[in-house]
């Protein structure tokens, strides 16, 4: 019955997030298989159901495949430089402390150019909610080498595999002071979804990570195909909350845990200026 | 709150006086990163801001430090960061973001010694040709220079006007001797500074385009969580905004950056002259230099030597017509800079083969001394 309720409300020439999409834009640029497009639209979702002034949610994008989303979303939105994403979403913010201000960027854009800004963006506990689509490589630019890249995966810039290791994002974020840190794949859409709301509901610093494939850059050249891909996102994970954040490094022979790893109170970086730094009214 | 204008008679250095300018034209917001010898705008903006229902903010670097400045004026604040060569630098990139945006701001370039660390603690002015075209691709720019704590109070606020008159990041290129000199500062009462707000968009939301321009070319600029679901890219956009990857759409787009500044050439270029009636050689220069090539023409006059001297107070865009024009009836230019020849590029570029062009210049560190200038002059005659 619920069902049936549902599909009589909606058109099937609507998409249910209509009104939250530039549908002018459409198509997108993301390639068949990307997961990019079911983050979104779960983050999409969790800022309507957040049930907070859509006029007052801006998006901020870095530069990349990820970084794409915020052309798509019809509020305020911003596609920034390569990395800059977060300081410039940290001046939106302080200039106008009403807005619901959501970083959406890639693993590369916003860990090794924009590395930085993370965990000082994480440190002093600025109101954003950070977005980061990890598809294991720059899918823009042709699949290179990130510092989200398994050890030993194959890109166009690791050809006999990669000698580095990568980052455990959620330790980066919890070490860094993130209030709010969770993980999960595209096929846990659900989980993903509430998580993204809570995220953007908090105050403070949060920070989803969200597994996607990329068959066209890392796939391929890891073989991998797409239905494989997400077959380790269902076979090789465990949720696990509250999870010890140096446990998660992901390394799909084991099994990668996913879940909400932080959930704490902490005063904001606004709060704390208002209150040490402003004189009493 | 206390007041932003802080009317009266003060002695203070022209770091001190550029933030006070800052504030007095409305400036709300500072994303700065410390750098000698430039720390002393973001120290001051740090106690002064949040006096005047302001944020200050100290990000991890520079690239974070302009990134937040655009950030916050998309918030509707008048935004601004100081800083010199090193994270002048660093700040390129997003200079660019902030002219293809068209995002208004305010940059200060407290100029010292480069390249690289350079001399940090004395003075320069090697990054003129860097305010041009630092970052890349093609664009115009406009950048004032300043010669006084007096004169870097008002060119501050007429520097924020700039900006939010023609939307664009406005350099403020001053140097550690204005920055670290303590003089004279007379700040007038509120209502006899004039300062001007970005134009607004008026009319339905959901029909608004981003980037239609208005009459002097400049589109009117709403502010994030206004309701008007603006996209801003540094991509190649349209007027609504879009990306569009063509090349019409980047000679339009283009065209426009281009046109907004150099159709109101006549608006936006300042400069003074000083006994060019009968002058037969003409110094040029701005900024510190400027100091010096007055007291040098001074000197020249005294000596009986028909020299005068032309001021520039924007930098950029170069005030090309005027050189033109006194190149066709003086007998020569020297600019006076604190560098190896950068202005004295334009200028001779201007003056195109018709008089000699010579160069006072040094490679930074100190100012130049008149007799340098004298020394030119005689050589000239």
């Amino acid at each position: 019955m619920q069902a049936t309720d549902q599909s009589a409300t909606v058109k099937n020439h609507d998409h249910p997030l209509e009104d939250l999409i530039r549908s002018d834009r459409i198509p997108h640029i993301w390639c068949p298989g990307c997961g990019i497009g079911t983050a979104f639209a779960a983050c999409l979702t969790a800022m309507k159901a957040t049930g907070h002034d859509l006029k007052k949610m801006c998006m901020v994008s870095g530069i990349g495949c990820s970084g794409r989303a915020a052309g798509y979303v019809k509020l305020d939105s911003f596609h920034t430089t390569h990395g800059r994403a977060i300081p410039f979403a940290t001046g939106l913010k302080l200039g106008n402390p009403e807005l619901d201000v959501i970083v959406f960027s890639g693993d590369g854009d916003l860990f090794a150019i924009g590395g930085n800004h993370f965990i000082h963006a994480a440190r002093r506990n600025m109101d954003l909610t950070v977005i980061c689509l990890n598809n294991l490589n720059y899918g823009m630019t042709g699949g290179q080498v990130a510092a989200t890249t398994p050890f030993l995966a194959r890109t166009t810039t690791t050809p006999a595999g990669n000698p580095e290791e990568p980052f455990n994002l959620p330790l980066l974020a919890w070490a860094s002071g993130a209030i709010y840190v969770a993980r999960w794949t595209i096929l846990h859409t659900r989980e993903l979804t509430e998580c993204i709301q809570k995220a953007i509901s908090k105050s403070g610093f949060s920070f989803v990570e969200v597994l996607g494939p990329c068959p066209v850059n890392y796939g391929r050249r890891n073989r991998e195909n797409p239905l494989q891909t997400l077959k380790l996102y269902r076979e090789q994970t465990i949720i696990r909350n509250n999870a010890d954040p140096s446990d998660l490094a992901i390394d799909f022979s084991k099994k990668v845990v996913l879940g909400e790893f932080v959930d704490k109170e902490r005063a904001t970086c606004i709060e704390n200026y208002d209150r040490i730094c402003r004189l009493p009214m | 709150m206390k007041p932003a204008v802080l009317t009266g008679k003060h002695y203070m250095t022209g770091d001190e006086a550029c933030a006070e300018g800052a504030l007095a034209a409305g400036c709300l917001f500072f994303g700065g990163y410390p750098i000698t010898p430039a720390t002393e705008i973001a120290e001051h903006m740090s106690a002064r801001l949040p006096e005047v229902g302001g944020t200050f903010i100290q990000m991890e670097d520079e690239i974070a430090a302009i990134a937040s400045v655009l950030g916050a004026s998309w918030a509707g604040r008048k935004s601004m960061t100081a800083t010199s060569g090193p994270g002048f630098s660093l700040m390129m990139e997003n200079v660019g973001l902030g002219v293809c945006t068209e995002t208004p701001c305010v940059v200060v370039n407290v100029q010292r010694a480069g390249p690289s660390t350079g001399l940090p603690t004395m003075g320069a002015q090697g990054d003129m040709m860097q305010a041009r075209w630092g970052s890349h691709g093609d664009y115009e720019i406009i950048a004032l220079a300043p010669a006084s704590a007096q004169e870097i109070f008002f060119q501050t606020i007429t520097a924020f006007n700039l900006s939010e008159r023609y939307r664009t990041p406005v350099f403020i290129m001053t140097d550690e001797i204005i920055g670290h000199m303590s003089e004279k500062v007379i700040i007038p009462p509120a209502n006899q500074i004039e300062i001007e707000w970005r134009p607004k968009p008026q009319g339905r939301k959901d029909r608004f385009l981003l980037y239609k321009p208005g009459e002097n070319g400049v589109a009117p600029m709403p502010a994030a969580g206004e309701g008007y679901n603006i996209h801003v890219t540094g991509l190649t956009h349209d007027e609504k905004g879009y990306p569009v990857m063509s090349v019409e759409a980047q000679q339009e787009m283009m065209t426009r950056l281009k046109r907004k500044i150099l159709d109101n050439l006549d608006d936006i270029i300042t400069t003074e002259e000083h006994q060019l009636n009968d002058a037969e050689i003409v110094l040029v220069s701005y900024g510190i230099s400027a100091r010096t090539s007055m007291a040098a023409m001074h000197q020249a006059r005294a000596m009986g030597l028909k020299v005068g001297f032309l001021r520039l107070i924007t930098v950029w865009p170069f005030a090309q017509a005027q050189i033109q024009a006194l190149a066709e009836r003086v007998k020569g230019f020297i600019t006076v800079e604190i560098n190896l020849g950068q202005i004295h590029l334009e200028v001779l570029r201007a003056a195109a083969g018709k008089v000699p062009c010579h160069l006072v210049g040094h490679s930074g560190g100190a100012i130049i001394s008149p007799d340098q200038v004298i020394a030119t002059l005689k050589e000239v005659f």
